[in-house]
C-alpha cells in the first residue's frame, strides 16, 4: 500500500497517451501495429518511447492490421508480453484471427480506438466495430475517461495472463470523445504498478525444447471440444475479472465493478449504456432526479463475459429498462446490447419491459437532451405498462 | 494428447491440452483417415513395372515399398490414402484402379 515515497503524477493526457503510458508501465515485450488511418497515436506514442529507449520491447511494423494481430499471437505464444491496437476497418481485417488469438489462448492485450465501420467511410466513434467482433471469444472491457483507459489496460494484463484465464482481452475506449481528448490522468507509482502487474512468467509453448504444434487441425472429432474450452476459459473469467478489479481498488484506490450503478435503487426506469457516453447520460438521469423522476443509470465495464448476474440483481423488479445501442444489428428487433439484455429475462415470468435507442452512430453526437428523451421514453412505459416503439432510432434525421 | 484413432472413446474437452495445441509431435502417424474416402486405389501387382512413379506422386506418402521374398512391391497404407485418385492417373501403364468404397 501507499508509502512514503510513492510518486503519483497527475498529468494532463489525451486517452491515447493514457492507453501507451499504461503500456509502457506494464513493460510490454512486443509491440506489432500498422500505422496508417484507421490507427490512432497510440502505437506512435509507443513508437516513440521504444525509439527513445524508454520503453525496451520490440516494435514491429507490419503491413496490415491482419499482421499486427498475427505477429502478437506468436510472440505472445513464445511468452512475451504483448500490445497492438486499432480501430474500425483495421478491427475488422483482423476478424478471422481475433477467433483464433482466443482459441489458442494468447493473453494479447489490444486497445480498440471505437469508431464507425465504412460505408460511408467514417473515422467517428460508434460501438460498431467492437460489436462486430463480440463472439469472437475475447474479453471486451470499455472505459469511460481516460483514468480508466489507463487502470483497465493495466488490470487487463493481469486478467488475460492469469493462468486460468489465458485469453486475450480488448480495452474499448470512445474514438475521438476519449482517445483524442485531454483530461487529467493520475499515473501511479512505478514500483506499484510493478508489483501490481509483475512481469509475464515465461510459457514459450513454442521453443524447440516443447516442440509443440499450436493452431492445430480440428476435424469434426476435436474442434468442438477445443473450441468450447475458450468458451468455459470466457465464463470463469468473470470471477478473476471481479477479484482483479477489487485488488486494483485496494492497491490504486479505484475499484473496479462490471457494472457502474447510479440512482438505481428506488429507479422505476433504467438506462443501460457503454463507455464515455454514460457520463452525458448521468447528467441527464441527475437532472431528472432534481424533478423528482425516479430514474437511474446502469453502465457496463465487463461487457465480454456478459455480467449475467449483476445485471439480473440490478434490473429484477424495475418496471422499464432502456438500453442504449451505439452499434445496430439490422433486421433483428434491436442492436446488440438490447439483445443481450433481453435474453437475461428470456424465462422470467415477470421482467421489465425493454426499450432499445440506437444512438450516436457514426460519431453523431447524443445530447443530454436526447438522454433525457430516451429516460422520459423507459419511464412513460413504466408508468403506462406500453412500449410505443421497441427500437427507437435517436437523433435521425426524417 | 493422444490421437487416437476413430474406433477408440476419444478424450474429453478437460482432457485435451488448452490452445489448439497438439503436444505429441509426429502423432499424425496415428490419425486414420480411412472415413475420408470415397474411392480407393487398388494396384495390380501383375501389370505393376515398379517405375515408382505413384510413390513421387502421392500428397500423403500413402504409397508404401515393401520388401518380399526377391523383391519389392508398391502397397498403398490406407490408414492414410485419402483416394484423391493422382496415383491411378499418373500411372503410365494403368496399373492402378480407382474402386468405389462400400459400407
Amino acid at each position: 500500500m501507499a508509502q512514503a515515497q510513492v510518486q503519483v503524477k497527475r498529468l494532463p493526457l489525451a486517452g491515447y497517451e493514457a492507453a501507451a503510458h499504461a503500456v509502457k508501465m506494464a513493460d510490454v515485450d512486443v509491440i506489432a501495429a500498422y500505422p496508417i488511418t484507421p490507427q490512432t497515436n497510440i502505437v506512435e506514442e509507443l513508437a516513440t518511447m521504444v525509439a527513445n529507449g524508454e520503453l525496451d520491447a520490440e516494435y514491429v511494423h507490419v503491413e496490415s492490421e491482419h499482421s499486427a494481430i498475427s505477429a502478437v499471437v506468436g510472440a505472445s505464444l513464445t511468452g512475451a508480453r504483448v500490445f497492438t491496437a486499432t480501430s474500425s476497418q483495421g478491427l475488422a481485417l483482423m476478424h478471422e484471427i481475433l477467433f483464433i488469438t482466443a482459441t489458442a489462448r494468447a493473453p494479447v492485450v489490444m486497445a480498440v480506438v471505437n469508431r464507425a465501420l465504412s460505408g460511408p467511410i467514417n473515422i467517428w466513434n460508434d460501438h460498431s466495430d467492437a460489436m462486430a467482433e463480440r463472439d469472437t471469444g475475447w474479453i471486451q472491457l470499455w472505459a469511460l475517461n481516460a483514468q480508466e483507459v489507463f487502470d483497465t489496460i493495466l488490470q487487463a494484463y493481469r486478467i488475460a495472463e492469469d493462468n486460468s484465464v489465458l485469453l486475450p482481452v480488448m480495452v474499448n475506449l470512445d474514438g475521438y470523445i476519449l482517445g483524442h481528448t485531454v483530461e487529467a490522468v493520475e499515473l501511479p507509482d512505478e514500483k506499484l504498478v510493478k508489483d501490481f502487474v509483475p512481469s509475464r512468467p515465461l510459457q514459450n509453448r513454442l521453443s524447440l525444447k516443447t516442440c509443440y504444434t499450436v493452431g492445430v487441425m480440428g476435424n469434426p472429432d476435436y474442434y468442438y471440444e477445443m473450441k468450447y474450452q475458450a468458451i468455459d476459459a470466457l465464463e470463469r473469467s468473470a470471477d478473476v475479472i471481479k477479484k482483479v478489479g477489487e485488488e486494483f481498488g485496494e492497491v490504486f484506490g479505484r475499484r473496479y465493478k462490471p457494472l457502474d450503478l447510479y440512482y438505481v435503487e428506488d429507479a422505476e426506469a433504467l438506462l443501460i449504456s457503454m463507455g464515455s457516453t454514460a457520463g452525458t447520460a448521468l447528467a441527464a438521469v441527475k437532472r431528472m432526479r432534481k424533478r423528482g423522476e425516479k430514474v437511474g443509470l446502469v453502465r457496463i465495464w465487463m461487457y465480454r463475459p456478459f455480467p449475467v448476474k449483476e445485471l439480473r440483481d440490478v434490473l429484477k423488479g424495475v418496471k422499464a429498462v432502456g438500453v442504449v445501442d451505439r452499434a445496430t444489428c439490422p433486421g433483428a428487433i434491436g442492436g446488440p446490447v438490447f439483445a443481450d439484455i433481453a435474453t437475461l429475462f428470456s424465462n422470467d415470468r415477470e421482467k421489465p419491459l425493454l426499450r432499445d435507442f440506437i444512438a450516436g452512430l457514426g460519431g453523431r453526437d447524443i445530447r443530454i437532451e436526447d438522454f433525457e428523451y430516451m429516460l422520459n421514453k423507459t419511464l412513460e412505459a413504466a408508468k403506462t405498462g406500453i412500449v410505443d416503439k421497441i427500437c427507437d432510432y435517436v437523433g435521425l434525421r426524417w | 494428447m493422444r490421437l487416437l484413432s476413430s474406433s477408440k472413446k476419444l478424450p474429453g474437452w478437460r482432457e485435451l491440452p488448452i490452445g489448439i495445441m497438439n503436444v505429441n509431435p509426429g502423432s499424425s502417424v496415428n490419425y486414420d483417415v480411412a472415413s475420408w474416402r470415397t474411392f480407393r486405389p487398388v494396384i495390380d501387382q501383375s501389370k505393376c513395372t515398379k517405375c515408382s512413379l505413384c510413390w513421387v506422386y502421392c500428397p500423403d506418402a500413402a504409397v508404401e515399398i515393401k520388401k518380399v521374398d526377391g523383391g519389392e512391391v508398391f502397397e498403398i497404407n490406407y490408414k492414410f490414402c485419402k483416394g484423391c485418385g493422382i496415383c491411378e492417373s499418373v500411372c503410365p501403364i494403368k496399373a492402378i484402379k480407382m474402386v468405389e468404397e462400400v459400407a
